[in-house]
């Protein structure tokens, strides 16, 4: 079967994943629902794992197949059933508010992907694997995810930009050198299983201190 | 005997001029004027317009005048790019000259013989202005087109709004002809004022980008570019529609002549920003243009904007083509540049219809206002059928002219990936799209100028004793719609045209650039890539809704019953039902929130006579010219210390300049 | 190009103009059976659209007091710029001899003829319905044709031309290649041509309440054959469509070069493809509610920012 899978063959499968991974991101940063968000997350988790286990396929390296089950055991499963869980004891299912409308949120969005794809473009030129085009993708997802949680006026959609910023980070790391060192990997995993935990944690205490999960509530805090 | 064309076309403005003198011997003799001195000037420009197109293929030609001062005499010269807006000035003043021969009425502001002066003396001195060869010949006609067309935008001078758009169109004329006094000052180095010894100064790239941007804003003044667009809305609507005409179709195009012979012509190497700064400016104008266009309740004001955003494609073509020449892409740039000048020739013929076709429907209404038209297309058949041509060129609809040029600024536009910038290859495709969104806007506003003038039922009960347009009034219609027409479905041969300005230009031109050309097909870079036939389309138009209608006549029939409108079973229909202009605007101004400063005053449920009032307008007013105003204003209140009425005080003035002379001279 | 002509290319070109004009009225029959069947209907049966344009042909046409030539003179003339552009569409085969006359560019100039001329004879009449109509058609027609002209774009870009023809020769012919951007083009297109077509979400072709109606307004006016012209256009511009979104997005089957076998093999990958595509047509429509009026303006820049992101994976993957 490896006969068939040329090397060009590869390389474009690889970039239909990425594109597909740039366009969820898209799609995170115009969407209205909280619920349609996790949801639209998990979906991203997915792609990053199948792209993770066809590289490992296609290259051989092993270590990316243990890479991949954990991607998906953590990203597909386990946190957004955590995000689930916690959405529906805070109950927070209506609307997502923006402080920009979304029409000139993707407007932004596309600005930062043109910056993004010029700013790989040196770098991905030096890259050694088959993947180099995707470092460009890989960054434009950076700062997409940056942009939503800087966009957004509620908790929780700001968690899932930090969470997606992580998932672009990971998928530049097998685009650009085949992964990580698998200690790097399980490292950062557990500090965003960690992280998530704690961020839930908060979400309670700043409801119980302005009933509501809206971000401003927090400017209150300052010195007046 | 030969007479070049050099002479014939001095001799044609002076023509034009002489024509003026007669004109104000005899200001009260209507007849006289309208009916023998403005098909004259008709001749004239239609004698010129043949000149020009005879000259376009001639090499370079000059002569000088003693004119002017007694040691600063006149130099005139005619090369492609002059004969090619001459062409632009005779074909276009003729029309609308023979227009003005059936609209000129007794009682309306300035006397007939005055007018004439003032609109013989404007063609003239844009005449001299494409013609000038050097600084001091440019920048006389300049201003003698200024003032005569401020004379003439304030012809019902008694009205205070006009005098107001008089008064703030000389102003920013004035700031844009010091900006280009001041631009041909730089490039003038230390040599003389002629543009021949200009083409042989060689300046520093800093001193170039200066005067490049000392052009831009002087000729994009008088052009309307966004930011110093604020005249154009004010003052084509308070001139009579002639006027209006002229001024859009000639006098813009004159700032663009300017800003084409300052890059290309005098300066010898662009540089690429100088194109994306362009083709920036050119962008919002474009659009600014546009969604303003779509939320106006008169009609002029609507052409106005309008006009604002055909300037925002001429500038964004001169911006690519400018990006272009200076990556040394110099066949692409041939090919933006040819999309650029086929725009200015195309907005000419279309944008001048309508303007004549608005004034025509003022005269038989008396109304500028579109919540007071609507179902002209019945009292007026001549006007309405023709302003359909005008309307769906300036919509950019195949097959006419409109289309043509936006279809070669496609497909230039089509090429900037292969721009050796990573920045612009990605970006300029992108504003692709936004010319694409102005495109379509574009059209909405057609629909709506015409759909709420001609078409639909009368809001107003006088519009019944509305008449058609005379027979010199139809005359000058019909010669617009036929450019129209035939620009857009003989491109090959008006591109053939173009070539000779765009060679000496750029050292290239489009055919040069793809070798062969095909007569029917409109194939700029070669054949396989992107060809387009507008007489086949046309053509095929014709013989598809032709062989529709009989077939549906041979197989069924063509009975018809007249009936009362259906409108869903609504048994009391009347004209305040269709949609207003503010009405027919509302998704535009719902979609571009942020263009406008709006005020609206809603009734309230309690009012005893509920008032709807909208009133929309420019940001650019208040951020822009408000500030400098209220600067301008505090400065002179300062200057104004310096007026302390004592005889005492201004001998000291004196007295000190004298003093500080002696220290200078000594 | 005239060089090119040739009497096969021709009649080749002739029986394909035929088979859109007699096969879209099925096109528009399939789509509302499958929307029937989804609904747990028996549905009208295929045929219907055919009926329907007979019963109106025989209808008297009845015109409006206050109507213009405009009005009467309009149906004929977006009919014939419907066929127009099926002309220029490759459906069975890419060997067009009118297909030099007019590229992607004036294909979608054409569209844009057809929709001022009926929005136009929708404002002669002078009813609120019709100017409402127009507005709204105008404005979809502003949002849409950009994203449609983007997407025309990039396909161009792919195959260094912009004369559908040659777009869809060479696409046919690269070896089994995936294009993320065509991936993001083709989301794009069946967004716009959703909007263009007054499906629903934009817009209900089923609907009878006023304020929900975009097209079903502007036509509201027109009666006999009149009607049944501007109904015929309207499936023609479905089809021509559908087969645009074929023709550059799954090209398989299209017959390279104008000879006669290779026309009769198309014909059937042609029907089994709109086959799918009227279904999954059928299926968005009863999974989708309509949209207000003015989300549609967020829906459509949508569809926009994807065709420029499919424009700009395209630079930076595919060159």
């Amino acid at each position: 079967m490896s006969q068939f899978l040329t090397p060009a063959l590869t390389g474009q499968i690889i970039n239909l994943l990425a594109a597909a991974l740039l366009l969820l991101s898209f799609a995170m940063l115009a969407q209205r629902r909280i619920l349609s968000l996790i949801n639209l997350f998990a979906a991203q988790g997915f792609v990053l794992t199948l792209s993770t286990a066809f590289v490992a396929w296609a290259t051989g390296q092993t270590h990316l197949w243990w890479s991949a089950g954990l991607t998906l055991a953590l990203k597909v499963l386990l946190l957004p059933w955590i995000l689930h869980r916690l959405i529906q004891r805070l109950n927070v299912k209506w609307d997502v508010e923006t402080l920009l409308n979304i029409p000139t949120t993707m407007l932004f969005g596309l600005l930062l992907v043109i910056l993004a794809f010029n700013l790989a473009q040196p770098v991905s030129a030096l890259a050694g694997t088959i993947t180099k085009g995707t470092l460009g993708i890989a960054l434009a997802i950076v700062l997409l995810s940056f942009l939503m949680m800087i966009t957004r006026s509620k908790a929780v959609p700001q968690v899932i930009g930090f969470l997606a910023m992580e998932n672009s980070l990971f998928f530049a790391a097998t685009a650009a050198t085949y992964g990580m060192p698998m200690v790097v990997e399980l490292g950062i995993a557990l500090d965003v299983l960690v992280g998530v935990i704690i961020l839930g944690v908060f979400f309670f205490q700043i409801r119980e201190r302005f009933d509501s999960l809206d971000i401003r509530h927090l400017e209150k805090l300052k010195e007046e | 005997m030969s007479v070049t064309p050099l002479a014939a076309a001095l001799a044609l403005a002076a023509a034009w001029l002489a024509i003026a003198a007669i004109g104000v011997c005899a200001p009260h003799a209507l007849r006289f004027v309208a009916k023998l001195l403005y098909p004259l000037g008709a001749l004239v420009g239609l004698a010129l317009a043949v000149t020009a197109f005879v000259a376009i293929s001639q090499p370079p030609d000059e002569t000088v005048l003693p004119l002017g001062l007694p040691d600063l005499p006149f130099h005139f010269r005619i090369d492609a790019l002059s004969a090619f807006f001459l062409l632009i000035l005779g074909s276009v003043a003729a029309g609308v000259s023979v227009f003005a021969a059936g609209y000129l009425r007794p009682g309306e502001g300035a006397q007939p013989g005055v007018q004439c002066l003032w609109y013989h003396l404007f063609l003239a001195s844009m005449a001299l202005v494409l013609l000038a060869n050097d600084a001091y010949a440019f920048m006389v006609t300049w201003e003698t087109m200024a003032v005569s067309s401020f004379f003439l935008v304030t012809s019902d001078h008694r009205i205070p709004e006009i005098q107001r758009a008089g008064y703030l169109y000389l102003l920013i004329a004035h700031v844009g002809a010091i900006a280009i006094l001041m631009c041909f000052g730089v490039l003038h180095g230390f040599g003389d004022y002629t543009f021949a010894s200009i083409r042989q100064v060689e300046l520093t790239p800093f001193w170039a980008t200066v005067a490049y941007l000392l052009a831009l804003f002087g000729f994009g003044a008088k052009a309307g570019i966004v930011p110093l667009h604020v005249w154009l809305p004010e003052a084509h609507p308070a001139a009579p529609s002639p006027v209006s005409a002229l001024m859009s179709a000639v006098m813009l195009k004159t700032a663009i002549y300017g800003m084409l012979r300052v890059t290309f012509d005098l300066l010898h190497t662009q540089i690429w920003w100088w194109g994306v700064l362009a083709l920036a400016i050119g962008l919002m104008t474009a659009l600014f243009g546009v969604v303003f266009s779509a939320v106006q309740s008169d009609m002029k004001r609507l052409l106005a904007w309008s006009s604002i955003e055909n300037i925002g494609f001429i500038v964004v073509g001169f911006g690519l083509g400018v990006t272009f020449a200076a990556y040394k892409m110099h066949g692409l740039a041939a090919l933006a540049l040819t999309a650029m000048l086929y725009h200015c020739l195309n907005h000419a013929y279309f944008k001048s219809l309508l303007f004549l076709a608005t004034g025509a429907v003022l005269h038989a209404t008396r109304e500028r206002g579109l919540g007071k038209l609507g179902g002209l297309i019945h009292r007026m058949p001549w006007v309405a059928w023709l302003a359909l041509v005008g309307a769906l060129a300036t919509a950019g609809l195949p097959p006419l002219n409109g289309f043509v040029s936006e279809w070669l600024l496609l497909q230039a536009f089509l090429f900037t990936p292969s721009l050796p910038d990573s920045y612009l290859n990605m970006l300029v495709p992108v504003a692709a799209a936004a010319i694409a969104l102005a495109a379509a806007l574009s059209a909405y506003v057609m629909v709506k100028f015409y759909g709420v003038v001609f078409l639909g039922q009368p809001r107003e009960e006088k519009l019944a004793h509305a008449h058609d347009a005379g027979l010199w009034e139809r005359a000058g219609l019909v010669w617009l719609a036929a450019g129209c027409v035939l620009l857009g479905v003989l491109p090959v041969q008006v591109i053939t045209l173009i070539d000779f300005v765009t060679g000496p230009m750029l050292g290239t031109n489009l055919s040069k650039a793809t070798g062969a050309t095909h007569w029917l097909f409109l194939a700029p870079i070669n054949a396989e890539r992107a060809s387009y036939s507008p007489l086949l389309v046309i053509v095929g138009l014709a013989v598809l809704t032709g062989l529709a209608w009989l077939a549906v006549r041979r197989f069924y029939h063509g009975r018809v019953r007249r009936a009362p409108p259906w409108d869903c079973g609504f048994p009391l229909l009347n004209a305040r039902m269709q949609d207003t202009a503010e009405g027919f605007g509302q998704p535009v101004r719902v979609v571009f929130e942020p263009f406008f400063r709006m005020q609206r005053e809603l009734p309230s449920p309690f009012d005893a006579a509920p008032r709807y009032r909208l009133t929309i307008e420019d940001h650019l007013w208040y951020w822009c010219y408000l500030p400098v105003a209220r600067v301008v204003d505090r400065l002179t209140a300062l200057v104004t210390l310096l007026q302390r009425g004592r005889i005492s005080v201004y001998l000291l003035y004196s007295f000190a300049t004298l003093l500080v002379l002696l220290f200078l001279v000594r | 190009m005239l060089s090119e002509f040739s009497w096969a290319g021709a009649s080749a070109q002739l029986t394909e103009i035929l088979l859109a004009v007699l096969l879209a009225p099925l096109l528009l029959g399939w789509v509302n059976q499958c929307r029937a069947w989804l609904q747990n209907r028996s549905g009208p049966g295929v045929l219907r659209p055919y009926l329907t344009l007979r019963k109106l042909m025989a209808k008297d046409a009845v015109v409006a007091h206050g109507a213009s030539p405009l009005f009467r003179t309009a149906p004929y003339i977006v009919f014939g710029c419907m066929v127009l552009a099926a002309a220029i569409v490759p459906t069975l085969g890419t060997d067009l001899p009118y297909a030099p006359a007019a590229d992607a560019i004036a294909l979608v100039g054409i569209l844009a003829l057809a929709r001022v001329f009926i929005s136009l004879a929708a404002m002669d009449i002078g009813t609120a319905f019709g100017t409402l109509g127009a507005r709204r058609e105008m404005m979809i027609g502003f949002l849409a044709e950009p994203a449609l002209l983007i997407v025309l774009f990039t396909a161009s870009l792919i195959s260094q031309s912009t004369s559908l023809a040659t777009t869809v020769e060479t696409l046919s012919q690269r070896e089994l290649a995936i294009y993320p951007s065509l991936a993001f083009a083709g989301v794009a297109f069946t967004m716009v041509s959703l909007a263009e077509n007054a499906r629903i979400p934009i817009d209900n072709p089923a609907t009878h309440l006023e304020l929900t109606m975009i097209h079903e307004a502007m036509v509201l006016e027109y009666s006999g054959r009149h009607l049944a012209l501007i109904e015929w256009a309207a499936s023609l511009k479905l089809f021509v469509y559908s087969c645009i979104g074929i023709a550059l997005f799954f090209p398989f089957g299209i017959a390279q070069g104008g000879d006669a076998a290779g026309l009769l093999l198309a014909l059937p990958a042609l029907a089994f493809k709109l086959a799918i595509g009227g279904f999954l047509l059928a299926l968005i429509e009863t999974v989708s509610a309509k949209m207000r009026i003015f989300r549609a303006p967020e829906f459509l820049g949508t569809a926009f920012m994807l065709a420029v992101l499919a424009l700009l994976i395209h630079a930076l993957l595919e060159t």
